[in-house]
């Protein structure tokens, strides 16, 4: 008899549960019927990730003393929950967008199936305690995502957005890989606490593993100067899977930066933070000057998501409880406002035919009020206005910045806030202030679908935006449980 | 009472957007609102007591705890009569959209109201970041009604207000974060005095754009002339307003010494502005351009009453500031109502309107005649109380102001014989008929307001501040 570790199934629940669900919706790619694959297969997608959510809550509740699961290569405790929570809810999102796309079904049952299982390996990746868990699963979701890219052959732009981002990912992947390795010969650890307790701080070796490790990761957020892959990559990909792309890569991309760095390398926090408030800057300012001059919604979109990879580093890099909070405060109506945008920009590709421009937006906030009221709200969301919680997450963040003493971040921040407002508000402009009549445009026949699955995830997108502005406290509290089990 | 004072307007503007009304019960509906307002107000004013010092009708609610940022709203005397303005200019406006019926009643009427419940949240918000999160929301409301339904330059001048005001507003926001956070409380009512310079100009960056102050004002003629009249005569009355409460409730109250430091710069750029818009009014060859430079104008002499910093400067700029948004008001809800009729607002192609048109002559005249401060009425007595203000800071100050109030005389004489006087102007024909009731019911009740306080100015002057001591009530904070 083998001697085997405790395995706390529970914990891994979320997962198994998404695992689960992906093979299911992969038979269903052989064993049913074609006019009842996509129900079925969507059906169980979106089953995996309600079930996955509840686990996660469930886990949330009951892992107020955290602990390490599997022989300690993952952790559970409320970051991970937390973060699984957002991912859980992003893809139960992200399925409901897909529903409708208009593609070539014959591979539906693989793409929920990989939707699937993206969300599972996300999932395993916040919780990663050592670095080959942390490998391990970034492979894992990224492998999945890289398909996902791919899947609609028909979508002009997608084999090379799939292409591209296989490169630039594995290259971002193995520079993560060269790093793990680096620090493991400078601390002989590949767990977190023991690259922590090895006390070799100071060490080149370590520190250029680190450095590595963190580019790795700033490839996955799409930080600049790690951010070439992103316009690309989000206009090529079915806008669904951009969605689901920007919102939860980001968020566990963030999530396991803050816990890595914090966790395994808080002695050298004096070298990290400031590299990661450069790598801040770097993406405001490149994300916001690029944003300006395109015409493109998803392109714009992927810039503004490159320069909140630039807001939400300014809270790692104050390396303070209150920073914790401040990034997974705003990580909550970060992700609702990415989803419902790009869900937004779906319904509008749908209805078109063609990719969405700023130009053919026009009219549109008045021919479905929802969905453009919906934007209205994204939009000031990214920009930081009042009523929604893009604007709490950025005066958290900056607030964070000022405690850790540096006020100039913080008149960096607000001066991209600025910058920001002009594209932003210029699709407003282009949604609500163009008359349609002025416009040529193009229907693909037929009166556009109705799509009640999509609005209802925008619809939820704008309730979780603006409830966010209201309900800071409980949300705060969430992060702040969250971030207790950080050793701060 | 100041919550409901908030959210009426707010509810009423999401029922509004929500239910599928059609035109003419949206409108209605919007209006009825605008008018529960007012009636809620009354009861505030009768309820307030002046006597008594400190924050009346306040509530403090938790938001969020670790930065210690609350809801917390709750009014003083000047506020009152603030609100006062707000929710009367905005029935007026909403009145006069509804009669001209605008495009899209629903998104029009939601959106006015919206705006109703941030300025008065503005007025009433006891907490710094509330207090900016209603500061903003004004622009979400102003940047689609100047950019939907405004005139053909729209979309320009909707940018450049946008990118002008917000760049006050997030150097205010990063002075907000410094501020509030070395104080350790975001309350208005606690937060302590600052010495910082830096943090001071941050608040003032964003209350002087938003007023405006010279030379800060390139946004103002073109929003002003493009904006739809009623949103004109908010943007003149009712916005520029909260820039002056600011100065007055953050900037002089919790920056003394700052404020101290900066008071002649400052008082400076005011009265600059007070003689520049002056002659830019008188020259100004359309109606709105001579309304709009004239706020510039008046502004500039409001935030000299305000950085007088003493009891008699800060009791008239309060009593100005009501006057100014009730004749703003008025003369933009005039000129629409003017432009509506001869299709321009050019003043060399106006004339003769008097003639055959009485009631519009009375009005407009009456309006005009309290705008230029004649003796008797109640912008008299508001400039006069600046100038004696100010003339306790320096002789030169008071010089200004009366040079400017000369040049008033003279612009707004102008603006009323080119429009009234004269011999008719080619835009001018007999088919422009001289005011309908409906007309007369949005302004004359304005007109009504400057009447009585003209008749009793020390309604607001002897009721805006503990014992009239203002000095010494922004000298212990408003506690």
């Amino acid at each position: 008899m083998i001697p085997r570790p405790h395995i706390d199934w529970f914990a891994l629940a979320p997962m198994n549960a998404l695992l689960a669900v992906s093979a299911i919706a992969l038979l269903s790619a052989v064993l049913v019927p074609r006019p009842w694959r996509k129900g079925v297969a969507s059906a169980f997608c979106a089953l995996g990730y309600t079930v996955a959510l509840g686990f996660a809550v469930a886990l949330y509740v009951r892992s107020a003393h955290p602990h390490g699961v599997v022989a300690d290569v993952f952790r559970r405790d409320r970051l991970t929950e937390l973060a699984g929570i957002i991912v859980a809810g992003s893809g139960l999102l992200a399925t409901a967008i897909s529903y409708r796309e208009r593609w070539r079904e014959d591979h539906v049952g693989e793409y929920y199936a990989l939707l699937a299982a993206a969300g599972g390996g996300m999932l395993f990746f916040v919780g990663a305690n050592n670095l080959m868990t942390l490998f391990l699963a970034l492979e894992w979701f990224s492998i999945c995502l890289y398909v996902l890219c791919a899947i609609d052959r028909d979508r002009l732009g997608g084999l090379e957005a799939a292409l591209k981002y296989l490169v630039i990912g594995g290259f971002g992947s193995a520079v993560l890989l060269f790093g793990s390795a680096l620090v493991y010969g400078a601390t002989g650890a590949i767990d977190f606490p023991g690259i922590a307790a090895a006390g070799r701080q100071h060490d080149a070796l370590l520190l250029f593993g680190l450095a590595m490790i963190v580019a790795g990761l700033g490839f996955k957020a799409s930080a600049a100067p790690f951010h070439m892959w992103t316009p690309d990559v989000y206009e090529g990909a079915p806008t669904p899977v951009t969605a689901f792309m920007a919102a939860a890569t980001k968020t566990v991309a963030l999530v396991v930066t803050l816990r890595l760095l914090i966790t395994a390398f808080s002695a050298d926090a004096h070298v990290w933070t400031v590299a990661l408030a450069a790598i801040a800057v770097c993406s405001l300012v490149i994300g916001n000057f690029a944003a300006l001059a395109q015409r493109g919604v998803k392109r714009m979109l992927a810039y503004s998501s490159i320069s909140h990879a630039g807001f939400m580093l300014i809270p790692i890099a104050a390396d303070s409880a209150l920073g914790a909070r401040a990034l997974l405060y705003y990580l909550v109506p970060y992700t609702a406002m990415s989803l419902g945008s790009f869900a937004v920009v779906a319904a509008r590709e749908r209805e078109l035919g063609v990719p969405v421009t700023f130009e053919n937006m026009a009219g549109f906030g008045w021919e479905r009020p929802l969905l453009g009221i919906s934007m209205w709200a994204f939009m000031l969301g990214f920009a930081g206005f009042p009523l929604t919680g893009g604007f709490v997450g950025k005066f958290y963040a900056f607030a964070a910045a000022y405690r850790h003493g540096w006020t100039w971040l913080v008149i960096v921040g607000v001066l991209a806030t600025l910058v920001s407002l002009y594209y932003y508000l210029g699709l407003i402009r282009a949604m609500f202030m163009r008359r349609s009549e002025d416009l040529q445009l193009a229907p693909i026949g037929g009166s556009p679908p109705r799509d009640a699955l999509l609005q209802g995830a925008v619809f939820a997108c704008l309730i979780v935006t603006v409830g966010s502005f209201f309900a800071v406290q409980p949300l705060i509290d969430l992060a702040k449980h969250a971030s207790s089990s950080l050793p701060f | 009472m100041t919550t409901v004072l908030i959210l009426l307007p707010l509810a009423a503007a999401l029922v509004i957007w929500v239910l599928p009304l059609n035109d003419i019960s949206a409108g209605a509906l919007a209006l009825l609102a605008a008018l529960a307002e007012v009636g809620l107000w009354i009861q505030m004013l009768v309820r307030f007591d002046f006597g008594q010092s400190g924050l009346q009708f306040s509530q403090q609610r938790n938001w969020f705890s670790d930065l210690h940022v609350s809801y917390h709203v709750g009014v003083y005397g000047f506020s009152v009569w603030l609100i006062g303005l707000t929710v009367i200019a905005m029935a007026a406006a909403i009145a006069y959209g509804f009669w001209v019926g605008r495009e899209r009643v629903r998104a029009y009427m939601g959106l006015l109201l919206f705006l109703t419940g941030a300025v008065v949240g503005v007025f009433s918000a006891q907490d710094l970041l509330l207090f900016y999160a209603f500061f903003e929301a004004m622009m979400i409301p102003l940047y689609v009604l100047v950019g939907v339904w405004g005139g053909p330059g729209r979309m320009a001048a909707t940018l450049k207000f946008v990118i002008y005001t917000m760049a006050g507003s997030l150097l205010m926001l990063a002075a907000i974060v410094v501020y509030g956070l070395s104080q350790d409380t975001f309350d208005l009512v606690q937060i302590g005095q600052s010495s910082s310079d830096w943090i001071f100009l941050g608040f003032v960056a964003a209350f002087a754009i938003k007023a405006p102050l010279f030379p800060l004002h390139g946004w103002l003629p073109d929003a002003y002339r493009e904006a739809s009249p009623e949103v004109a005569a908010i943007l003149s009355g009712v916005v520029s307003k909260a820039a002056a409460y600011g100065f007055l409730r953050i900037a002089i109250t919790k920056f003394p010494d700052p404020a101290h430091h900066y008071r002649t710069p400052i008082l400076a750029l005011a009265a600059i502005g007070l003689i520049y818009g002056s002659l830019l009014a008188f020259r100004a060859p359309d109606l709105r351009g001579v309304i709009a430079f004239s706020s510039l104008a008046q502004m500039g002499l409001i935030t000299m009453g305000v950085f007088a910093v003493n009891d008699l400067g800060l009791n008239g700029s309060v009593l100005q500031m009501v006057n100014h948004g009730l004749v703003s008001t008025s003369l933009f809800l005039l000129a629409g109502m003017v432009e509506r009729r001869t299709l321009t607002g050019e003043l060399a192609r106006l004339g003769g309107m008097a003639r055959g048109r009485p009631a519009l002559a009375t009005v407009l005249l009456t309006t005009g005649v309290i705008s230029l401060a004649v003796p008797l009425s109640s912008a008299f007595a508001g400039e006069f109380l600046i100038l004696a203000g100010v003339f306790q800071r320096g002789w030169g100050w008071a010089l200004a102001g009366a040079v400017a109030i000369v040049l008033a005389a003279m612009y707004v004489l102008r603006l009323v014989s080119a429009v009234l006087h004269r011999a008719d102007g080619p835009a001018v024909s007999d088919a422009a008929l001289d005011l309908r009731p409906a007309e007369l019911g949005v302004v004359v009740p304005l007109v009504a307001c400057l009447l009585a306080l003209s008749a009793w100015p020390a309604a607001i002057t002897g009721h805006s501040f503990h014992d009239d001591r203002a000095q010494a009530d922004v000298a212990r904070g408003f506690r």
